[in-house]
């Protein structure tokens, strides 16, 4: 109602002569302030009373009474319960266990939680599927305590109640009821049998409802060649412990390849045990965690992988295929071909390339094999996302189809590649409702956005294999006024149930087949039988779709298993006609740090140094070195120590991402590039959180190799990459690789060789007591700690290094520092990569230079030392504090703020510390890191440690630490003494494996490659590790003596 | 008030008649309410024949006191003069009170009217059986619940009125005596100069002349010293010495609370609770078995006690308010108010409001202290850090928490191996190596930086 009518404050305002009111309305103060009557008068200041000794006389009287005030402590108030929850008590752990179900991450975990605060996240070692968390999952605890997420609902940009959007959605839902518009639900994977059962009772009543399940980086083409040969939308499991040969086409599985978990079972086979350890071959475009794990890796596009297949199927099968490959790969694939056959059962293929043919070959060729490692039988759950649902959907939104539009888990705005037809389609849906724990660039769009629970706040419950359920509970109350998305249904559709009544009912009577619900809840896993939502709907109606169904699928069986047979000789030929379009291969990825970006605002992330590039902070395309010289791009490092790189601006099908830094990476197959996902949100995100550029515009047709045509840009990119050198140069001592053929016909000391030190001019071992000038103590009472770690076993996932962060209060720097080197990681994963195009070729050029210049010479021979090959084989070797008995660090320390405990750990006492930083100089493994900064409370560093809900994190029992301090791995002392503790109050002497499980690395290590322990406890694991042959220290000829000792790589170069 | 001695005959005359007063007032009243007052009269009669109240009072308190007082609601109703009230209000007589306080659940089970209107009125909160009570003991309660054994009120007055009286008269005699003494030394004073100035008369009269010594020119004393350079050198030693060592002791106190003894949201005494009535410490401070915090308890364990305990014993209280200068009941409804307990109705109104207690052992943040290290495994008395905490009202920091103080106690103590596993086989191990029979918390490595600092 617009008017004419005219508001004022003040009669004078009526006047429009009034100078006054002009004055007024111009200016705050309308007088200015009068500086120059007691500045400018220089009499008056000169005769006044106080004059400039009076005045520095006051300065320093309030100075000295304000330090002397100083010197009183603070009052310090202490507030104990009311009432105090029976199983808590202030300053004891406890756990529960729950599962992570978030879309892109399934897994079952504990949660360690101090006085009602989650604080960490650990293994449920019960679990038998999904056991293992992930970087991103022990992680996923602080994204609880982000001060940027949703406090409560908002409709159109406004704070409203809960009530108000129930109304809004129940009057809307009631109009909707009957007519001829959809309900839409687009949500994440659920894999959750109770939402299921929820949303089939919601369709029960609204005939109108549809369900569209979206992830936002899909499996399309394994999921459809699953159903195509099983009839059912799942995934296979495979178990790669029981393999013996594992062959994958660009599958990164040791990465997030169909929702990942596999590092476990993979690791196990890799330990060498009676000589026999299990080979694996990639081929793969970019350079991935699996492929820096293989024993052999060939560079191939993607377009070339499909031929390879092919050629491998075709092998297998005696029949031949078409296609081209060069000569090499053509020698490898027919290798590969013999090997499998050799393996026969003992063998698994697996691929990753996003092509249905492909998927259906490698699920014909393990099935042909009768391999041991596939398990279609018992198939996975989490990923459920149906691509064609999700375009139709916004096809029906846009044509004004769609009445309602709840959506829960996802950001289809910002991870849709056609985003802005689904904000154009929302603007015609009539009531949008997004649920999300931030504030995103879908809920900006959407009328309502619902505030929904962090997953350690929530009920659910979770099937991520058939069969294998999880449950999740929550650890903590909701910190906001929140409430999550099954809940809300719950009270639209106007049941009395609460969600957590819900799963219960949904459990005792569908799933639990008689067994305990505590006991279930406790675990927080159980295995029974496969689950049906329609078998406890009550409806008849629904019960007679069932059998409706169950009449369709046999038939459909039928012609799918009719269809299948002949598909995959289609499937052949497709794969061997591939053609790459023009440009470059780009194949889209997930970063092993962000994923697919729902964890942007998380700093821990940010920060974690991807386990290849080793670039935190940044997501860019990585382009192989001939293809980087023929584009004209470059990386190269500034003086300060920081990389720099170009920029190029990328084109698929027409869609462009400008200005993505380049990253030259060794191993990337010529003629492809790498993008990953998940980097470039702004909506809702903090400055320094909105990093790297979004690749989803490019994920085109929800398939992640797309044709791509790369241009430089102008500019350079300021990367934070914290390893600049990126290959050995020969010093096998560093990383002692061997082949698995020598490592069983030859004696330890050729693979594995004791270093030699000159005494008096004689060789001499480093270990020989008259070496040493240090005296010796007997180490052999009482504890003695001791880490071990398997290289062989590590495949470079990096979770240990968040689950360090979490338990050790490590600060977060940002990326400036970052890029200064100034990482504050306790616990780093140093990756190497080969000059030659193997390690032990390197050192055999290192040995082989003579003199300096020349042919020979070690001056131009260490310069072709420092770069990476082609395709260089890659090591990762995580390093902490090697808490050396006979450490270099204590002796310089002027304070002794850094001394060594009877236990074997090297101690840091925090608050004797000055910042010498003599200490970090004369560590040989550069393992100590030093405050350069307050990382807390400190505006320059807002991240989770400058609010006080992201402070709800840190670990109560280690100190937070200050500027000028220097800090490092302590062997988490604080877990190990609170096991002695235990142990003593007990009165028991500690249990086996007690250690192993305390110590943050050690425990969240799933792969089995850190270990922790007592070596003088009788046959612990610890003391056997140390005793095996493939036992080394780092950098032994320094003469440390660490309590870490490496176990020496072992390649299976066995080619039949 | 009333206890305070009258000691002016002007205030006992006028004390007398007030009393006089009174008297002839409750006699009006009596008059005016002669109906009412005639059933307690009875009661009081019934129970001079039937019962023995002084019997009662001790069954009362052994059976009854948990849950009933005489005269507020608890868990219970109110027991004064429960068996004449019943007998207005409901009809009810002796024998029902007998079957009730014998088989209180068997009555409700039968359907007795008023068996299940209190049972319902009190929450249902059944009350214990008692078939062990006989009749008569039932009597006495009853004779105890009409007429109490007067309270020894009496007896507390006297004693208290001459500690009153002695405290004042032992103030007043010291300030005599102060006073007798400074008299003494002023006439003293006055003696020797009479006795100076007389001394110096006789001096005269006998021709002894006094010679006024001539001031002869001297160096100041002053300028001699500043001439001698050493005595200089060494003063300005001393004296730097001298200010270094109160600087560094005045230093060294920076940061340590020792005798810190702020004043808490609620009075409550350590004293009264852990010395008088010997609570055991862990009672309340149960985490210290077991975690690093002793715990601060919270109010619902005060309330296993306090549900009952409404209000402290007089003594107690007039020697809260003599000696501390506080209300002891007061503080009891601080406690109420806190955990939102409605002592009306005996129940929780879920109003609550947290105690802000003042902490007073501060650790700094940089250490790392475990109670149930010291306190389960070491069996370390609270005391040896915590001091005479039963003898303190209000809590003070007794030790000074250094550094120093902790090692000292580390080097000093034996380490607590008997029946504990855990130490069976390094102790042994540890005392061939020191050759020692018993191990110190030092020589298990107790003194190791990082023991307590990470």
């Amino acid at each position: 109602m617009a008017s004419n009518k005219k508001y004022w404050k003040n009669e004078a305002e009526l006047n429009p002569n009034d100078s006054i009111v002009e004055t007024l309305r111009q200016n705050e103060f309308v007088e200015d302030i009068p500086v120059d009557e007691f500045l400018g008068d220089k009499e008056n200041l000169s005769s006044t009373n106080t004059n400039r000794r009076d005045f520095l006389k006051y300065v320093g009287f309030s100075t000295a009474a304000a330090s002397l005030a100083a010197c009183q402590g603070p009052v310090r108030k202490s507030i104990p319960y009311v009432v105090q929850p029976e199983n808590i008590v202030p300053g004891v752990a406890n756990y529960y266990a729950t599962s992570i179900a978030d879309g892109f991450d399934f897994a079952s975990v504990l949660i360690k939680t101090r006085e009602g605060r989650p604080i960490k996240v650990e293994n449920n070692r019960d679990a038998l599927v999904g056991g293992g968390a992930n970087a991103r999952v022990n992680a996923s605890v602080l994204s609880l305590y982000d001060s940027t997420r949703l406090q409560g609902p908002v409709a159109n940009g406004e704070p409203v109640d809960w009530s108000a959007l129930d109304a809004a959605v129940k009057s809307k839902l009631a109009a909707l009821k009957n007519s001829g518009q959809q309900i839409a639900l687009l949500t994440q994977t659920y894999a959750s049998p109770s939402t299921d059962r929820l949303i089939a009772e919601m369709q029960a009543e609204y005939s109108n409802v549809k369900h569209i399940v979206y992830d936002a980086i899909g499996e399309e083409a394994a999921l459809a060649a699953f159903e195509a040969k099983f009839g059912e939308r799942a995934l296979a499991d495979y178990d790669f412990s029981k393999s013996d040969l594992i062959v994958s086409f660009g599958a990164d599985f040791l990465g997030d390849w169909q929702g990942g978990g596999y590092d476990s079972s993979y690791a196990k086979g890799r330990v060498p045990n009676k000589g026999k350890m299990s080979r694996h071959v990639q081929f793969e475009a970019n350079m991935t965690l699996s492929g820096a794990n293989a024993d052999k890796r060939i560079p191939l596009t993607p377009m070339q992988q499909k031929i390879a297949l092919a050629k491998l199927y075709a092998k297998l099968n005696g029949t031949s295929a078409g296609g081209e490959l060069p000569e090499n790969v053509q020698a490898a694939v027919d290798s590969v071909a013999t090997q499998i056959r050799t393996a026969a059962s003992n063998a698994v293929v697996v691929t990753g390339l996003d092509d249905v043919n492909a998927q259906t070959v490698v699920l014909a060729i393990n099935e042909m094999l009768g391999s041991k490692a596939f398990d279609a039988a018992v198939p996975k759950y989490t990923r459920q996302g149906n691509a064609e649902a999700v375009n139709t959907l916004i096809a029906d939104m846009n044509s004004g189809k769609v009445g309602a539009l709840f959506v829960d888990g996802v950001n289809p705005a910002y991870s849709l590649p056609n985003a802005a037809e689904f904000v154009t389609g929302l603007e015609k849906v009539g009531l949008s409702v997004v649920f999300s724990t931030n504030w995103n660039e879908t809920t900006e769009v959407a009328q309502f956005a619902a505030a929904s629970n962090h997953y350690l706040e929530s009920w659910g419950d979770v099937q991520i294999k058939k069969g294998h359920y999880g449950l999740m509970q929550p650890t903590i109350r909701e910190l906001f006024d929140t409430r999550q998305f099954q809940a809300s249904l719950l009270k639209w559709m106007g049941s009395d149930k609460n969600y957590y009544e819900y799963i219960k009912d949904t459990w005792t009577n569908g799933i639990l087949n008689g067994a305990d619900w505590n006991k279930a809840l406790h675990d927080g896993v159980f295995v029974g039988g496969a689950f049906s939502a329609s078998v406890l709907n009550a409806d008849p109606e629904n019960v007679a779709d069932d059998a409706d169904d169950k009449e369709e699928v046999p038939a459909s069986d039928n012609v799918v298993a009719a269809a299948s047979s002949i598909s995959i000789a289609s499937a052949i030929s497709a794969l061997t006609n591939a053609t790459s379009g023009e440009g470059l291969e780009l194949t889209l990825y997930p970063k092993t740090g962000m994923g697919n970006g729902s964890m942007a605002s998380n700093p821990w992330l940010q920060e974690f140094p991807d386990p290849i590039t080793r670039v935190s902070w940044d997501n860019y395309v990585t382009v192989s070195k001939a293809d980087a010289e023929r584009l004209g791009l470059e990386n190269y490092n500034v003086a300060n120590g920081g990389l720099d790189g170009s920029y190029v601006n990328i084109t698929v099908n027409g869609v462009i991402v400008n200005n993505v830094p380049v990253i030259i990476q060794p191993g990337q197959a010529i003629g492809s590039v790498g993008l990953s996902f998940g980097y470039g949100k702004k909506v809702g995100l903090k400055e320094e959180m909105q990093t790297g550029v979004n690749a989803y515009p490019l994920y085109q047709g929800f398939n992640n190799i797309q044709a791509a045509t790369l241009e430089k840009a102008s500019g350079t990119h300021e990367f934070a990459c914290i390893q600049l050198h990126n290959t050995l140069m020969g010093r096998g001592d560093i990383i002692k690789e061997t082949t698995l053929e020598e490592f069983n016909t030859k004696e330890s000391s050729e693979w594995n060789p004791i270093p030699h030190v000159s005494l008096n001019h004689q060789e001499t071992l480093v270990t020989s007591p008259e070496v040493d000038i240090w005296e010796s103590f007997d180490r052999s009472i009482g504890h003695h700690f001791k880490m071990s770690i398997d290289l062989n076993a590590c495949t470079g996932c990096g979770a240990c290094v968040i689950a360090c962060h979490a338990e050790n209060n490590v600060p977060v720097v940002g990326k400036k520092e970052m890029r200064l080197s100034r990482d504050m990681h306790w616990l780093r994963i140093d990756r190497y990569y080969s000059s030659e195009s193997t390690f032990e070729e390197d050192n055999i050029k290192k040995d082989e230079f003579d003199g300096l210049s020349g042919d020979n010479g070690s001056l131009g021979g260490f310069g072709e030392l420092e770069d990476p090959s082609v395709n260089p084989q890659v090591a990762f070797q995580p390093v902490m504090c090697q808490h050396c008995n006979h450490a270099p660090c204590e002796t310089v320390c002027p304070v002794a703020a850094t001394s060594h405990g009877r236990q074997g750990q090297n101690h840091m006492a925090y608050n004797r510390c000055v910042g010498t930083r003599y200490c970090a100089n004369n560590c040989p493994y550069k393992v100590r890191r030093f405050n350069w900064f307050l990382y807390n409370n400190n505006d320059e560093f807002d991240f989770h440690m400058n609010n006080d809900l992201g402070k709800m994190v840190l670990n109560p029992d280690v100190v937070v630490r200050s500027r000028g301090v220097m800090e490092k791995c302590s062997f988490c002392i604080q877990a190990t003494q609170a096991v002695v503790l235990n142990a003593k109050r007990e009165g028991r002497p500690v249990a086996e494996g007690e250690f192993n499980n305390a110590v943050a690395c050690s425990a969240a290590c799933s792969s089995g490659a850190i270990k922790f322990g007592d070596v003088n406890e009788e046959g612990s694991e610890i003391a056997s590790l140390e005793e095996d042959d493939r036992a080394y220290h780092l950098l032994e000829h320094v003469g440390t003596k660490p309590n870490v000792f490496y176990h020496v790589k072992v390649r299976n170069t066995n080619e039949v | 008030m009333k206890k305070v001695p009258y000691l002016h005959p002007f205030s006992k005359i006028l004390g007398v008649t007030v009393l006089f007063f009174l008297l002839i007032s409750t006699s009006i009243y009596a008059q005016d309410e002669a109906s009412a007052e005639a059933s307690p009269e009875q009661t009081e009669a019934a129970a001079e024949t039937d019962g023995d109240p002084a019997a009662g009072k001790t069954l009362f308190n052994q059976n009854c006191a948990a849950c009933h007082a005489l005269d507020r609601k608890m868990t219970g109703p109110a027991l004064a003069n429960v068996e004449a009230r019943l007998a207005e209000d409901e009809g009810l007589d002796r024998e029902w009170l007998y079957s009730w306080i014998k088989n209180s659940p068997g009555m409700i089970a039968s359907g007795d009217a008023y068996a299940n209107k209190i049972y319902n009125e009190y929450n249902q909160a059944a009350m214990t059986a008692f078939p062990t009570l006989s009749n008569t003991d039932i009597d006495n309660i009853l004779a105890y619940t009409a007429a109490p054994p007067k309270k020894p009120a009496v007896a507390a007055t006297s004693e208290a009125a001459p500690g009153a009286a002695g405290g004042s008269g032992s103030g007043v005699s010291n300030n005599v005596i102060l006073g007798a003494l400074a008299l003494v030394f002023a006439l003293l004073v006055v003696m020797l100069v009479l006795v100076n100035r007389t001394l110096k008369r006789i001096a005269e009269a006998n021709g002894v002349v006094f010679v006024e010594e001539e001031a002869v020119k001297r160096k100041p004393l002053w300028k001699a010293f500043v001439d001698n350079q050493f005595l200089v050198l060494v003063s300005v030693i001393v004296l730097l010495l001298g200010s270094a060592y109160f600087a560094y002791g005045w230093m060294m106190q920076v940061g340590i609370d020792q005798g810190y003894e702020p004043i808490q949201p609620i009075h409550y005494s350590h004293r009264i609770h852990a010395g008088e009535n010997k609570i055991e410490c862990k009672y309340c401070h149960s985490s210290a078995r077991v975690s690093k915090h002793s715990g601060i308890p919270s109010l619902n364990v005060c309330m296993n006690c306090h549900k009952s305990i409404y209000q402290v014993s007089e003594e107690t209280l007039a020697e809260g308010k003599q000696e501390y200068g506080v209300d002891y009941n007061q503080e009891i409804k601080k406690l109420y108010a806190a955990v939102g307990w409605d002592e009306e109705n005996q129940r929780y109104t879920g109003n609550t409001k947290p105690v802000e207690w003042v902490r007073i052992h501060n650790l700094p943040d940089f250490v790392y202290f475990n109670h149930s290290q010291h306190v389960t495994v070491a069996g370390v008395q609270c005391q040896e850090c915590h001091g005479p905490i039963e003898e303190m009202e209000i809590v003070s920091q007794h030790s000074p928490l250094t550094m120093g103080w902790c090692i000292n106690c580390h080097r000093e103590t034996n380490v607590k191996i008997e029946g504990n596993e855990y130490y069976e086989k390094i102790h042994d191990e540890l005392s061939k190596k020191y050759g020692v029979e018993k191990l110190t918390a030092a020589q298990m490595g107790g003194l190791e930086c990082g023991k307590c600092h990470y």
